[in-house]
Protein backbone atom coordinates (compact mmCIF):
# COMPACT_ATOMS: atom_id res chain seq x y z
CA UNK A 1 0.00 0.00 0.00
CA UNK A 2 2.15 2.65 -1.05
CA UNK A 3 -0.76 5.26 -0.71
CA UNK A 4 -0.65 4.76 2.45
CA UNK A 5 2.75 6.02 2.95
CA UNK A 6 2.49 8.46 1.01
CA UNK A 7 2.97 12.05 2.60
CA UNK A 8 -0.16 13.25 2.41
CA UNK A 9 0.45 16.94 3.78
CA UNK A 10 2.93 19.79 4.11
CA UNK A 11 4.24 18.40 7.31
CA UNK A 12 5.01 14.74 5.99
CA UNK A 13 1.82 13.14 7.82
CA UNK A 14 1.10 9.85 5.21
CA UNK A 15 -2.16 9.07 4.33
CA UNK A 16 -1.71 5.96 6.70
CA UNK A 17 -1.42 8.27 9.24
CA UNK A 18 -4.76 10.28 8.52
CA UNK A 19 -6.81 7.45 8.19
CA UNK A 20 -8.62 8.06 10.85
CA UNK A 21 -10.01 11.71 9.43
CA UNK A 22 -10.55 10.06 6.59
CA UNK A 23 -13.00 7.43 7.60
CA UNK A 24 -13.92 9.95 10.49
CA UNK A 25 -15.16 12.53 7.86
CA UNK A 26 -16.84 10.44 5.75
CA UNK A 27 -18.96 8.98 8.03
CA UNK A 28 -20.09 12.76 9.06
CA UNK A 29 -21.14 13.29 4.93
CA UNK A 30 -22.67 10.32 5.06
CA UNK A 31 -24.53 11.21 7.81
CA UNK A 32 -24.65 14.89 6.53
CA UNK A 33 -27.08 13.56 3.51
CA UNK A 34 -28.01 10.36 4.07
CA UNK A 35 -30.87 11.49 6.73
CA UNK A 36 -32.69 13.38 4.01
CA UNK A 37 -32.16 11.23 0.79
CA UNK A 38 -33.55 8.37 2.70
CA UNK A 39 -36.82 10.21 2.29
CA UNK A 40 -37.22 9.43 -1.38
CA UNK A 41 -37.41 5.63 -1.29
CA UNK A 42 -39.39 5.21 1.79
CA UNK A 43 -41.80 8.12 -0.10
CA UNK A 44 -42.57 5.19 -2.48
CA UNK A 45 -43.74 2.53 0.27
CA UNK A 46 -47.08 1.54 0.03
CA UNK A 47 -47.05 0.83 3.70
CA UNK A 48 -49.03 3.59 6.32
CA UNK A 49 -45.41 3.23 8.43
CA UNK A 50 -42.98 4.16 6.34
CA UNK A 51 -40.37 1.21 5.23
CA UNK A 52 -37.04 1.34 4.08
CA UNK A 53 -36.69 -0.49 2.11
CA UNK A 54 -40.27 -0.63 1.10
CA UNK A 55 -41.78 -3.84 1.00
CA UNK A 56 -44.42 -3.13 -1.70
CA UNK A 57 -43.47 -0.54 -4.10
CA UNK A 58 -46.39 2.17 -5.05
CA UNK A 59 -47.14 5.93 -5.78
CA UNK A 60 -50.37 5.97 -3.10
CA UNK A 61 -48.56 9.05 -1.21
CA UNK A 62 -47.83 10.80 -4.34
CA UNK A 63 -51.71 10.02 -5.76
CA UNK A 64 -52.75 11.38 -2.24
CA UNK A 65 -50.78 14.53 -2.25
CA UNK A 66 -51.34 15.50 -5.63
CA UNK A 67 -54.99 14.53 -5.32
CA UNK A 68 -55.78 16.72 -2.20
CA UNK A 69 -56.96 20.24 -3.42
CA UNK A 70 -55.87 21.54 0.32
CA UNK A 71 -52.45 20.70 -0.56
CA UNK A 72 -52.29 21.53 -4.27
CA UNK A 73 -53.73 25.13 -2.99
CA UNK A 74 -50.90 25.27 -0.67
CA UNK A 75 -48.03 24.45 -2.88
CA UNK A 76 -49.56 27.01 -5.45
CA UNK A 77 -49.86 29.34 -2.56
CA UNK A 78 -46.08 28.75 -1.46
CA UNK A 79 -44.73 29.04 -5.60
CA UNK A 80 -46.50 32.14 -5.31
CA UNK A 81 -45.37 33.68 -2.66
CA UNK A 82 -41.91 32.52 -3.13
CA UNK A 83 -41.77 34.00 -6.90
CA UNK A 84 -43.04 37.36 -5.13
CA UNK A 85 -40.70 37.17 -2.71
CA UNK A 86 -37.95 36.76 -5.22
CA UNK A 87 -39.09 39.56 -7.55
CA UNK A 88 -39.37 42.45 -4.51
CA UNK A 89 -35.95 41.59 -2.30
CA UNK A 90 -33.60 40.91 -5.62
CA UNK A 91 -33.86 44.36 -7.42
CA UNK A 92 -34.03 46.20 -3.36
CA UNK A 93 -31.32 44.15 -2.47
CA UNK A 94 -29.06 45.06 -4.86
CA UNK A 95 -30.32 48.88 -5.11
CA UNK A 96 -29.20 48.96 -1.65
CA UNK A 97 -25.87 47.61 -2.00
CA UNK A 98 -25.20 49.48 -4.75
CA UNK A 99 -26.00 52.31 -2.86
CA UNK A 100 -24.27 51.31 0.28
CA UNK A 101 -20.77 50.35 -2.19
CA UNK A 102 -21.10 53.94 -3.87
CA UNK A 103 -22.19 56.01 -0.95
CA UNK A 104 -19.11 57.15 1.51
CA UNK A 105 -22.63 58.08 3.72
CA UNK A 106 -21.95 58.48 7.56
CA UNK A 107 -24.64 56.34 8.56
CA UNK A 108 -23.88 53.75 5.45
CA UNK A 109 -22.03 51.53 8.20
CA UNK A 110 -25.03 51.47 10.33
CA UNK A 111 -27.99 51.06 7.65
CA UNK A 112 -25.58 47.81 6.84
CA UNK A 113 -26.49 46.57 9.98
CA UNK A 114 -29.93 47.33 10.24
CA UNK A 115 -30.67 45.53 6.48
CA UNK A 116 -28.57 42.10 7.51
CA UNK A 117 -30.68 41.84 11.39
CA UNK A 118 -33.67 40.09 9.90
CA UNK A 119 -31.07 37.47 9.42
CA UNK A 120 -29.41 37.51 12.92
CA UNK A 121 -32.94 38.21 14.75
CA UNK A 122 -34.69 35.06 15.86
CA UNK A 123 -37.97 34.17 13.88
CA UNK A 124 -40.00 34.18 16.44
CA UNK A 125 -39.93 37.81 16.80
CA UNK A 126 -40.57 38.84 13.00
CA UNK A 127 -43.65 36.82 12.89
CA UNK A 128 -44.97 37.80 16.61
CA UNK A 129 -44.31 41.23 15.39
CA UNK A 130 -45.76 41.34 12.05
CA UNK A 131 -48.70 39.05 13.38
CA UNK A 132 -49.37 42.10 15.83
CA UNK A 133 -49.38 45.01 13.52
CA UNK A 134 -50.94 43.09 10.04
CA UNK A 135 -53.64 42.14 12.60
CA UNK A 136 -54.10 45.82 13.31
CA UNK A 137 -54.14 46.81 9.32
CA UNK A 138 -56.82 44.08 8.45
CA UNK A 139 -53.73 42.53 6.54
CA UNK A 140 -53.66 38.90 7.75
CA UNK A 141 -53.83 36.05 5.44
CA UNK A 142 -53.28 38.16 2.73
CA UNK A 143 -50.35 37.05 -0.07
CA UNK A 144 -49.12 40.74 0.20
CA UNK A 145 -48.55 40.67 3.65
CA UNK A 146 -46.24 36.88 3.24
CA UNK A 147 -44.68 38.90 0.34
CA UNK A 148 -43.87 41.70 2.76
CA UNK A 149 -42.34 39.65 5.78
CA UNK A 150 -40.30 37.20 3.88
CA UNK A 151 -38.84 39.72 1.53
CA UNK A 152 -37.53 41.33 4.86
CA UNK A 153 -36.32 37.74 5.60
CA UNK A 154 -34.82 36.98 2.16
CA UNK A 155 -33.59 41.02 1.60
CA UNK A 156 -29.93 40.25 4.27
CA UNK A 157 -28.99 37.59 1.44
CA UNK A 158 -29.12 39.55 -1.72
CA UNK A 159 -27.07 42.48 -0.19
CA UNK A 160 -24.66 39.88 1.33
CA UNK A 161 -24.29 38.17 -1.87
CA UNK A 162 -24.18 41.06 -4.10
CA UNK A 163 -22.25 43.33 -1.77
CA UNK A 164 -18.97 40.86 -1.82
CA UNK A 165 -19.48 40.83 -5.54
CA UNK A 166 -19.13 44.58 -5.99
CA UNK A 167 -16.24 44.41 -3.69
CA UNK A 168 -14.53 42.55 -6.47
CA UNK A 169 -15.84 44.60 -8.97
CA UNK A 170 -13.54 47.27 -10.35
CA UNK A 171 -15.77 50.31 -10.11
CA UNK A 172 -13.24 52.05 -12.93
CA UNK A 173 -15.15 50.33 -15.67
CA UNK A 174 -17.96 51.99 -14.33
CA UNK A 175 -16.25 55.36 -14.16
CA UNK A 176 -14.90 54.85 -17.79
CA UNK A 177 -18.91 54.10 -18.78
CA UNK A 178 -19.97 57.57 -17.14
CA UNK A 179 -16.65 59.40 -18.46
CA UNK A 180 -17.38 58.71 -21.66
CA UNK A 181 -21.39 59.85 -21.50
CA UNK A 182 -22.92 57.28 -20.31
CA UNK A 183 -25.94 58.55 -17.15
CA UNK A 184 -25.01 56.70 -13.50
CA UNK A 185 -28.35 54.41 -14.21
CA UNK A 186 -27.00 53.52 -17.54
CA UNK A 187 -23.42 52.90 -16.37
CA UNK A 188 -24.81 50.55 -14.11
CA UNK A 189 -27.03 48.25 -16.22
CA UNK A 190 -25.17 48.10 -18.91
CA UNK A 191 -21.24 47.48 -17.06
CA UNK A 192 -21.56 46.75 -13.71
CA UNK A 193 -24.92 44.81 -13.93
CA UNK A 194 -23.44 42.12 -16.15
CA UNK A 195 -20.31 41.39 -14.40
CA UNK A 196 -22.11 41.05 -11.01
CA UNK A 197 -25.12 39.21 -12.56
CA UNK A 198 -24.04 35.62 -11.14
CA UNK A 199 -24.35 37.02 -7.73
CA UNK A 200 -27.67 38.55 -8.08
CA UNK A 201 -28.69 35.52 -9.80
CA UNK A 202 -27.54 33.43 -6.62
CA UNK A 203 -29.51 36.06 -4.44
CA UNK A 204 -32.45 35.83 -6.32
CA UNK A 205 -32.72 31.78 -5.76
CA UNK A 206 -31.81 32.37 -2.14
CA UNK A 207 -34.59 34.72 -1.65
CA UNK A 208 -36.94 32.50 -3.72
CA UNK A 209 -35.60 29.39 -1.19
CA UNK A 210 -36.00 31.62 1.49
CA UNK A 211 -39.60 32.15 1.41
CA UNK A 212 -40.59 28.38 0.03
CA UNK A 213 -38.82 26.87 3.07
CA UNK A 214 -39.68 29.81 5.74
CA UNK A 215 -42.31 28.35 8.68
CA UNK A 216 -42.63 30.26 11.82
CA UNK A 217 -43.58 33.38 9.98
CA UNK A 218 -46.30 31.72 7.27
CA UNK A 219 -47.45 29.67 10.66
CA UNK A 220 -48.31 33.12 11.93
CA UNK A 221 -49.77 35.28 9.24
CA UNK A 222 -50.50 33.18 6.31
CA UNK A 223 -54.09 30.79 6.59
CA UNK A 224 -56.91 30.41 4.69
CA UNK A 225 -56.88 30.46 1.65
CA UNK A 226 -53.27 32.16 1.92
CA UNK A 227 -52.25 28.95 3.46
CA UNK A 228 -48.22 28.18 2.68
CA UNK A 229 -47.09 24.53 2.28
CA UNK A 230 -44.86 24.59 4.96
CA UNK A 231 -47.72 25.61 7.22
CA UNK A 232 -49.80 23.12 6.80
CA UNK A 233 -46.46 20.29 6.42
CA UNK A 234 -45.54 21.60 10.18
CA UNK A 235 -49.16 21.80 11.38
CA UNK A 236 -49.54 17.86 9.62
CA UNK A 237 -46.14 16.81 11.60
CA UNK A 238 -47.17 17.94 15.08
CA UNK A 239 -50.48 15.59 14.84
CA UNK A 240 -49.05 12.01 13.54
CA UNK A 241 -46.25 10.89 10.90
CA UNK A 242 -48.42 11.67 7.68
CA UNK A 243 -46.90 9.86 5.01
CA UNK A 244 -48.14 12.37 2.49
CA UNK A 245 -45.39 14.61 4.23
CA UNK A 246 -42.65 12.06 2.75
CA UNK A 247 -43.71 12.50 -0.72
CA UNK A 248 -44.21 16.36 -0.34
CA UNK A 249 -40.47 16.60 1.30
CA UNK A 250 -39.32 14.17 -2.03
CA UNK A 251 -40.83 17.15 -4.35
CA UNK A 252 -39.49 19.61 -2.35
CA UNK A 253 -35.82 17.79 -2.21
CA UNK A 254 -35.92 17.83 -6.24
CA UNK A 255 -36.91 21.78 -6.44
CA UNK A 256 -34.30 22.33 -4.06
CA UNK A 257 -31.39 20.36 -5.95
CA UNK A 258 -32.98 21.71 -9.38
CA UNK A 259 -32.49 25.06 -8.13
CA UNK A 260 -29.24 24.19 -6.06
CA UNK A 261 -27.51 23.22 -9.74
CA UNK A 262 -28.82 26.36 -11.58
CA UNK A 263 -27.04 27.94 -9.21
CA UNK A 264 -23.69 26.12 -9.30
CA UNK A 265 -23.77 26.64 -13.23
CA UNK A 266 -23.80 30.07 -12.68
CA UNK A 267 -21.21 29.85 -9.97
CA UNK A 268 -20.98 29.74 -6.45
CA UNK A 269 -23.84 28.22 -4.55
CA UNK A 270 -22.36 29.06 -1.24
CA UNK A 271 -24.84 31.78 0.07
CA UNK A 272 -26.06 33.05 3.51
CA UNK A 273 -28.45 30.99 5.71
CA UNK A 274 -32.02 30.49 5.33
CA UNK A 275 -34.29 32.52 6.58
CA UNK A 276 -35.85 30.56 8.60
CA UNK A 277 -34.63 28.41 11.42
CA UNK B 1 -12.97 80.11 -7.58
CA UNK B 2 -14.07 79.75 -4.24
CA UNK B 3 -17.78 79.95 -5.17
CA UNK B 4 -17.09 77.44 -7.61
CA UNK B 5 -15.64 75.12 -5.34
CA UNK B 6 -17.97 75.62 -2.57
CA UNK B 7 -20.62 74.55 -5.66
CA UNK B 8 -18.81 71.25 -6.61
CA UNK B 9 -19.10 70.46 -2.88
CA UNK B 10 -22.54 70.67 -2.75
CA UNK B 11 -22.63 68.93 -5.66
CA UNK B 12 -20.81 66.14 -4.43
CA UNK B 13 -22.81 65.95 -1.12
CA UNK B 14 -25.76 66.04 -3.52
CA UNK B 15 -24.97 62.76 -5.34
CA UNK B 16 -23.62 61.15 -2.16
CA UNK B 17 -27.18 61.51 -1.09
CA UNK B 18 -28.84 60.90 -3.95
CA UNK B 19 -26.84 57.37 -4.10
CA UNK B 20 -28.20 56.94 -0.67
CA UNK B 21 -31.58 57.41 -1.76
CA UNK B 22 -30.80 54.22 -3.33
CA UNK B 23 -30.94 52.33 -0.38
CA UNK B 24 -34.06 53.94 0.75
CA UNK B 25 -36.87 51.50 -0.64
CA UNK B 26 -34.79 48.53 1.08
CA UNK B 27 -34.49 50.46 4.45
CA UNK B 28 -38.47 50.95 4.19
CA UNK B 29 -39.42 47.95 3.99
CA UNK B 30 -36.41 46.95 7.02
CA UNK B 31 -38.25 49.66 8.82
CA UNK B 32 -41.81 49.24 8.26
CA UNK B 33 -42.01 45.06 8.58
CA UNK B 34 -39.49 45.04 11.28
CA UNK B 35 -38.26 47.73 13.31
CA UNK B 36 -41.71 48.90 13.86
CA UNK B 37 -43.49 45.54 14.85
CA UNK B 38 -40.68 45.32 17.25
CA UNK B 39 -40.73 48.65 19.14
CA UNK B 40 -44.53 48.07 19.14
CA UNK B 41 -43.57 44.62 21.63
CA UNK B 42 -41.02 46.46 23.11
CA UNK B 43 -43.87 48.84 24.34
CA UNK B 44 -46.41 46.03 24.85
CA UNK B 45 -44.00 44.25 27.36
CA UNK B 46 -44.16 47.41 29.88
CA UNK B 47 -47.72 47.42 29.67
CA UNK B 48 -49.90 45.53 32.50
CA UNK B 49 -53.00 43.63 32.78
CA UNK B 50 -54.80 46.82 33.63
CA UNK B 51 -53.89 48.45 30.62
CA UNK B 52 -51.13 50.98 32.31
CA UNK B 53 -47.35 51.58 32.77
CA UNK B 54 -46.09 48.11 34.60
CA UNK B 55 -43.19 45.75 35.31
CA UNK B 56 -45.48 42.79 35.97
CA UNK B 57 -44.03 40.68 32.65
CA UNK B 58 -40.54 41.33 33.48
CA UNK B 59 -41.34 40.50 37.51
CA UNK B 60 -43.23 37.44 36.32
CA UNK B 61 -40.37 36.21 34.34
CA UNK B 62 -37.68 36.48 37.14
CA UNK B 63 -40.16 35.30 40.00
CA UNK B 64 -41.66 32.34 38.03
CA UNK B 65 -39.39 28.71 37.89
CA UNK B 66 -41.02 27.87 34.57
CA UNK B 67 -39.93 30.60 32.79
CA UNK B 68 -36.24 30.19 34.22
CA UNK B 69 -36.66 26.76 33.12
CA UNK B 70 -37.62 27.42 29.76
CA UNK B 71 -34.34 30.21 29.61
CA UNK B 72 -32.04 27.38 31.26
CA UNK B 73 -32.84 24.73 28.24
CA UNK B 74 -32.55 27.25 25.47
CA UNK B 75 -29.02 27.56 26.54
CA UNK B 76 -28.26 24.65 27.37
CA UNK B 77 -29.52 22.94 24.30
CA UNK B 78 -27.91 26.06 22.37
CA UNK B 79 -24.28 25.36 24.11
CA UNK B 80 -24.67 21.54 23.51
CA UNK B 81 -25.67 22.00 20.13
CA UNK B 82 -22.49 24.66 19.52
CA UNK B 83 -20.03 22.36 20.99
CA UNK B 84 -20.97 18.62 19.39
CA UNK B 85 -21.01 20.91 15.90
CA UNK B 86 -17.06 22.14 16.80
CA UNK B 87 -16.37 18.92 17.49
CA UNK B 88 -17.64 17.29 14.08
CA UNK B 89 -17.38 20.08 12.23
CA UNK B 90 -14.06 21.11 12.71
CA UNK B 91 -12.38 17.69 12.11
CA UNK B 92 -14.43 17.58 8.72
CA UNK B 93 -13.77 21.19 7.82
CA UNK B 94 -9.86 20.44 8.22
CA UNK B 95 -10.68 17.34 6.00
CA UNK B 96 -11.89 19.41 3.30
CA UNK B 97 -9.59 22.15 3.31
CA UNK B 98 -6.37 19.48 2.80
CA UNK B 99 -8.12 17.82 -0.25
CA UNK B 100 -7.18 19.17 -3.65
CA UNK B 101 -9.86 21.56 -4.94
CA UNK B 102 -11.65 19.10 -7.25
CA UNK B 103 -12.46 16.64 -4.52
CA UNK B 104 -12.55 19.28 -2.18
CA UNK B 105 -15.63 20.44 -4.25
CA UNK B 106 -17.13 17.61 -4.69
CA UNK B 107 -17.47 16.70 -1.21
CA UNK B 108 -18.54 19.75 -0.30
CA UNK B 109 -21.77 19.25 -1.78
CA UNK B 110 -22.11 16.52 1.15
CA UNK B 111 -22.28 20.24 3.00
CA UNK B 112 -24.51 22.27 1.11
CA UNK B 113 -26.75 19.83 0.03
CA UNK B 114 -28.62 20.10 3.60
CA UNK B 115 -28.04 23.66 3.74
CA UNK B 116 -30.49 24.40 1.11
CA UNK B 117 -32.68 21.53 1.90
CA UNK B 118 -35.76 22.87 3.48
CA UNK B 119 -35.39 23.23 7.14
CA UNK B 120 -38.47 21.49 7.62
CA UNK B 121 -37.76 18.27 5.49
CA UNK B 122 -34.94 17.62 7.10
CA UNK B 123 -36.54 17.68 10.63
CA UNK B 124 -39.08 15.37 9.07
CA UNK B 125 -36.50 12.97 8.06
CA UNK B 126 -35.07 12.79 11.52
CA UNK B 127 -38.39 12.39 12.94
CA UNK B 128 -39.34 9.38 10.72
CA UNK B 129 -35.70 7.91 11.04
CA UNK B 130 -35.77 8.27 15.20
CA UNK B 131 -39.31 7.06 15.93
CA UNK B 132 -40.11 3.99 17.45
CA UNK B 133 -40.87 2.15 14.90
CA UNK B 134 -37.93 4.15 12.69
CA UNK B 135 -35.51 2.49 10.96
CA UNK B 136 -32.36 3.39 13.35
CA UNK B 137 -34.72 1.24 16.04
CA UNK B 138 -34.88 -1.65 13.55
CA UNK B 139 -31.59 -1.70 12.85
CA UNK B 140 -30.04 -1.64 16.55
CA UNK B 141 -32.77 -4.12 17.75
CA UNK B 142 -31.57 -6.64 14.71
CA UNK B 143 -27.97 -5.73 15.50
CA UNK B 144 -28.64 -6.87 18.68
CA UNK B 145 -27.75 -3.48 20.41
CA UNK B 146 -30.77 -2.72 22.32
CA UNK B 147 -33.43 -4.78 23.04
CA UNK B 148 -36.63 -2.55 22.70
CA UNK B 149 -37.43 -0.03 20.82
CA UNK B 150 -35.30 2.76 22.46
CA UNK B 151 -37.08 6.30 22.66
CA UNK B 152 -35.07 8.55 20.55
CA UNK B 153 -37.19 11.16 19.65
CA UNK B 154 -39.86 13.47 21.21
CA UNK B 155 -37.15 14.27 23.87
CA UNK B 156 -33.63 16.15 24.17
CA UNK B 157 -31.70 13.44 22.59
CA UNK B 158 -33.85 13.94 19.16
CA UNK B 159 -33.74 17.67 19.53
CA UNK B 160 -29.95 17.51 19.63
CA UNK B 161 -29.35 15.24 16.58
CA UNK B 162 -32.12 17.16 14.85
CA UNK B 163 -30.31 20.43 15.70
CA UNK B 164 -26.69 19.64 15.03
CA UNK B 165 -27.63 17.99 11.87
CA UNK B 166 -29.13 21.65 11.03
CA UNK B 167 -26.34 23.86 12.31
CA UNK B 168 -23.32 21.46 10.74
CA UNK B 169 -23.04 23.38 7.45
CA UNK B 170 -22.96 27.29 9.37
CA UNK B 171 -19.68 25.67 11.62
CA UNK B 172 -18.07 24.13 8.49
CA UNK B 173 -18.36 26.67 6.37
CA UNK B 174 -16.37 29.88 8.09
CA UNK B 175 -13.93 26.86 9.16
CA UNK B 176 -13.30 25.79 5.77
CA UNK B 177 -12.70 29.39 4.67
CA UNK B 178 -10.39 30.26 7.50
CA UNK B 179 -8.50 26.97 7.05
CA UNK B 180 -8.35 28.00 3.39
CA UNK B 181 -6.86 31.08 4.06
CA UNK B 182 -4.08 30.00 6.07
CA UNK B 183 -0.32 30.28 4.05
CA UNK B 184 0.73 26.23 3.63
CA UNK B 185 4.01 27.73 3.70
CA UNK B 186 3.84 28.00 7.82
CA UNK B 187 3.25 24.68 8.17
CA UNK B 188 6.56 23.81 6.11
CA UNK B 189 8.20 26.17 7.98
CA UNK B 190 7.23 24.37 11.55
CA UNK B 191 8.52 21.29 9.80
CA UNK B 192 11.41 22.34 8.75
CA UNK B 193 12.35 23.77 12.25
CA UNK B 194 11.93 20.31 13.36
CA UNK B 195 8.35 20.63 14.86
CA UNK B 196 6.26 16.93 14.90
CA UNK B 197 3.59 16.92 12.61
CA UNK B 198 1.13 17.43 15.77
CA UNK B 199 2.86 20.14 17.28
CA UNK B 200 3.05 22.11 13.84
CA UNK B 201 -0.69 21.53 14.04
CA UNK B 202 -1.42 22.94 17.06
CA UNK B 203 1.20 25.36 17.52
CA UNK B 204 0.74 27.01 13.98
CA UNK B 205 -2.67 26.06 12.19
CA UNK B 206 -4.97 25.68 15.05
CA UNK B 207 -4.67 29.63 16.50
CA UNK B 208 -5.16 30.25 12.61
CA UNK B 209 -7.95 28.71 12.20
CA UNK B 210 -9.79 30.12 15.51
CA UNK B 211 -10.95 33.07 13.93
CA UNK B 212 -12.86 31.50 11.25
CA UNK B 213 -14.04 28.96 14.52
CA UNK B 214 -15.28 31.56 16.66
CA UNK B 215 -17.67 33.03 14.04
CA UNK B 216 -19.02 30.06 13.00
CA UNK B 217 -19.81 28.94 17.00
CA UNK B 218 -21.05 32.03 17.39
CA UNK B 219 -23.47 31.93 14.45
CA UNK B 220 -24.37 28.61 15.67
CA UNK B 221 -24.88 29.38 19.07
CA UNK B 222 -27.27 32.94 18.33
CA UNK B 223 -29.73 31.06 15.91
CA UNK B 224 -29.72 28.45 18.18
CA UNK B 225 -31.28 30.38 20.65
CA UNK B 226 -34.03 31.71 18.42
CA UNK B 227 -34.84 28.26 17.36
CA UNK B 228 -38.16 27.05 16.69
CA UNK B 229 -39.37 24.23 14.31
CA UNK B 230 -37.39 21.36 15.61
CA UNK B 231 -37.34 21.56 19.01
CA UNK B 232 -40.75 21.82 18.68
CA UNK B 233 -41.47 18.73 16.24
CA UNK B 234 -38.28 16.45 17.92
CA UNK B 235 -38.99 18.03 21.32
CA UNK B 236 -42.13 16.28 21.31
CA UNK B 237 -43.04 19.02 24.80
CA UNK B 238 -40.57 18.09 26.79
CA UNK B 239 -37.91 20.50 25.48
CA UNK B 240 -39.39 23.82 25.61
CA UNK B 241 -37.26 26.77 24.02
CA UNK B 242 -37.64 30.59 24.65
CA UNK B 243 -39.46 30.78 21.10
CA UNK B 244 -41.72 28.16 21.62
CA UNK B 245 -43.08 30.09 24.81
CA UNK B 246 -43.37 32.90 23.21
CA UNK B 247 -45.54 30.97 20.61
CA UNK B 248 -47.93 29.33 22.92
CA UNK B 249 -48.03 32.63 24.80
CA UNK B 250 -49.90 33.94 21.98
CA UNK B 251 -51.58 31.31 20.47
CA UNK B 252 -53.29 29.50 23.58
CA UNK B 253 -53.02 32.67 26.14
CA UNK B 254 -53.31 35.40 24.40
CA UNK B 255 -50.93 36.97 26.61
CA UNK B 256 -49.31 39.54 24.29
CA UNK B 257 -47.12 41.28 27.39
CA UNK B 258 -45.99 38.04 28.60
CA UNK B 259 -45.14 36.78 25.02
CA UNK B 260 -43.50 40.64 24.67
CA UNK B 261 -41.44 40.21 27.57
CA UNK B 262 -39.87 37.10 26.18
CA UNK B 263 -39.06 38.54 22.53
CA UNK B 264 -37.45 41.44 24.19
CA UNK B 265 -35.16 39.54 26.50
CA UNK B 266 -34.69 36.94 23.55
CA UNK B 267 -33.92 39.79 20.89
CA UNK B 268 -31.51 41.69 23.91
CA UNK B 269 -29.67 38.62 24.57
CA UNK B 270 -28.92 37.55 20.87
CA UNK B 271 -27.81 41.68 19.89
CA UNK B 272 -25.46 41.51 22.95
CA UNK B 273 -24.08 38.25 21.88
CA UNK B 274 -23.57 39.59 18.48
CA UNK B 275 -22.17 43.18 19.81
CA UNK B 276 -19.93 41.83 22.33
CA UNK B 277 -18.74 39.20 19.07
CA UNK B 278 -18.39 41.88 16.76
CA UNK B 279 -15.78 43.78 18.77
CA UNK B 280 -13.93 40.75 18.66
CA UNK B 281 -13.78 39.85 15.25
CA UNK B 282 -15.54 42.18 13.21
CA UNK B 283 -19.15 42.38 11.70
CA UNK B 284 -17.88 41.22 8.35
CA UNK B 285 -16.52 38.11 9.39
CA UNK B 286 -19.67 37.41 11.13
CA UNK B 287 -21.95 38.53 7.85
CA UNK B 288 -19.51 36.85 5.32
CA UNK B 289 -19.37 33.73 7.53
CA UNK B 290 -23.03 33.60 7.43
Amino acid sequence: MSWLSAPASETQVTHGQRLWLYILSGVIMLLLVAPTLIVIPMSFSDSQYLEFPPEIWSTRWYQHYFGSPEWMAATFTSLKAAFLTMLVATPLGVLAAYGLHVSRFPFARAVFVLMITPMMAPVILVAVGAFYVYAKAGLLYTMASLVMSHSVLALPLVVIVTGSALKSFDMNLEMAARSLGAPRWKAFLTVTLPQIRFAVITGALLSFLTSFDEVVVAMFISGGDNATLTRNMFNALRDQIDPTIASISTVMIVLTSLLMAVAQVFGAARGGPKGDR
Amino acid sequence: MAANAEGLRRDARLEQLRLFGLCSPALLLVLVILVIPVGWLFWLSFVGADGTFSLENYERMIASKSYSRIFVTTIEVSLLTTGLCIMIGYPLAYFLSQLPPRVANLCMITVLLPFWTSLLVRTYAWLVLLQRQGLLNDWGISLGLWEEPVALVHNMTGTLIGMVHIMLPFLVLPVYGSMKAIDRDYMKAAANLGAHPVRAFWTVFAPLSLPGLMAGALIVFVLCLGFFVTPAVLGGGKVIMVSMRIATNIEMFVNWGAASALGVVLLVLTLAILWAASRFLGLDRIAGAA
